[in-house]
């Protein structure tokens, strides 16, 4: 059996890249894929956990967690297209009215 | 065998992640993304976990990632411009939010680094860990113990079918 930290490494590996996507892409659009990342290495973890410890309830919590990244994913592209429609741009730097 | 197969779909895991960041073209990354998504279904079948890898695939690999996909070619994007950096709050407060980012982290380890392992209480399967994690066991936890969380996320899915709708109506 692979050991439990192996696989908690390997999800704080791909949550650490979705951070660093976050803040060093400019394109909206792999912004929010960078997030998706995130919530994949969060509901790795929890499989991770379910598995190690004979709890159910993780893989329930992971439908939970896809259920509303599905709602999150749907909100968020209608958002990206009302931002293109009105500002003609996906880079972020352009998006800037309310900025200091 | 569990071990080589973990190290394989890991790497592929990491490549696809590293992948996504190095691209500059959102196409790309939206691939790489899919990637990370199929190989992470394979670590949930070593895991035992066979209905959150079906979920995983038809869902996250496939529903989220071709609204992606969508989106990516409906607004025809491009490769990312890069502008020159121009956030006066970041040049001020960057380097010493770092360091006090950094200072929390090495705080939050070295706190936590002796202590033992943490018991997680929860129901557990009463017939055995042949069913764990297939779809019936995982149904019977969902629609008798998570029952009302399961009726508010159709709700919360209702509402977001609606913004989505909503927001992305073209003005008259």
């Amino acid at each position: 059996m692979v050991p439990l930290s192996y696989y908690l490494v390997l999800s704080a590996i791909l949550f650490a890249c979705g951070v660093a996507g976050f803040l060093i892409k400019r394109n909206i659009i792999t912004i929010f894929m960078s997030i998706e990342l995130m919530l994949n290495a969060v509901n790795l973890t929890f499989v991770a956990f379910a598995a190690e410890l004979k709890v159910l309830s993780g893989h329930v919590f992971v439908f939970f967690v896809m259920v509303v990244a599905a709602a999150e994913a749907a909100v968020g592209l209608a958002i990206i297209i009302s931002v293109f429609r009105t500002r003609e741009t996906l880079n972020v730097d352009r998006v800037n009215l309310l900025k200091l | 065998m569990h071990l080589a197969l973990f190290f394989i779909f890991g790497a592929l895991c990491i490549g696809g992640a590293i992948n996504l960041l190095v691209q500059k073209h959102p196409i790309n990354s939206a691939l790489s993304l899919i990637v990370v998504m199929g190989s992470l279904a394979l670590l949930y079948l070593l895991l035992g976990a066979e209905f959150v890898a079906a979920v995983q695939v038809i869902i996250y690999a496939g529903a989220v990632m071709v609204l992606f996909v969508f989106v990516i070619m409906l607004l025809n994007a491009g490769e990312e411009e890069v502008l020159p950096r121009t956030s006066r709050v970041a040049i001020t407060l960057g380097v010493p939010g770092l360091i006090f980012g950094l200072a929390i982290g090495i705080w939050v380890i070295a706190r936590f680094a002796g202590l033992d392992r943490v018991a997680l209480g929860g129901p557990t399967l009463a017939n055995g860990t042949e069913s764990f994690g297939n779809p019936a066991s995982v149904a019977n936890l969902l629609f008798r113990d998570f029952l009302l969380p399961f009726e508010v996320t159709s709700i919360l899915i209702l509402i977001a079918i609606l913004g989505a709708v909503v927001l992305a109506r073209r003005e008259e």
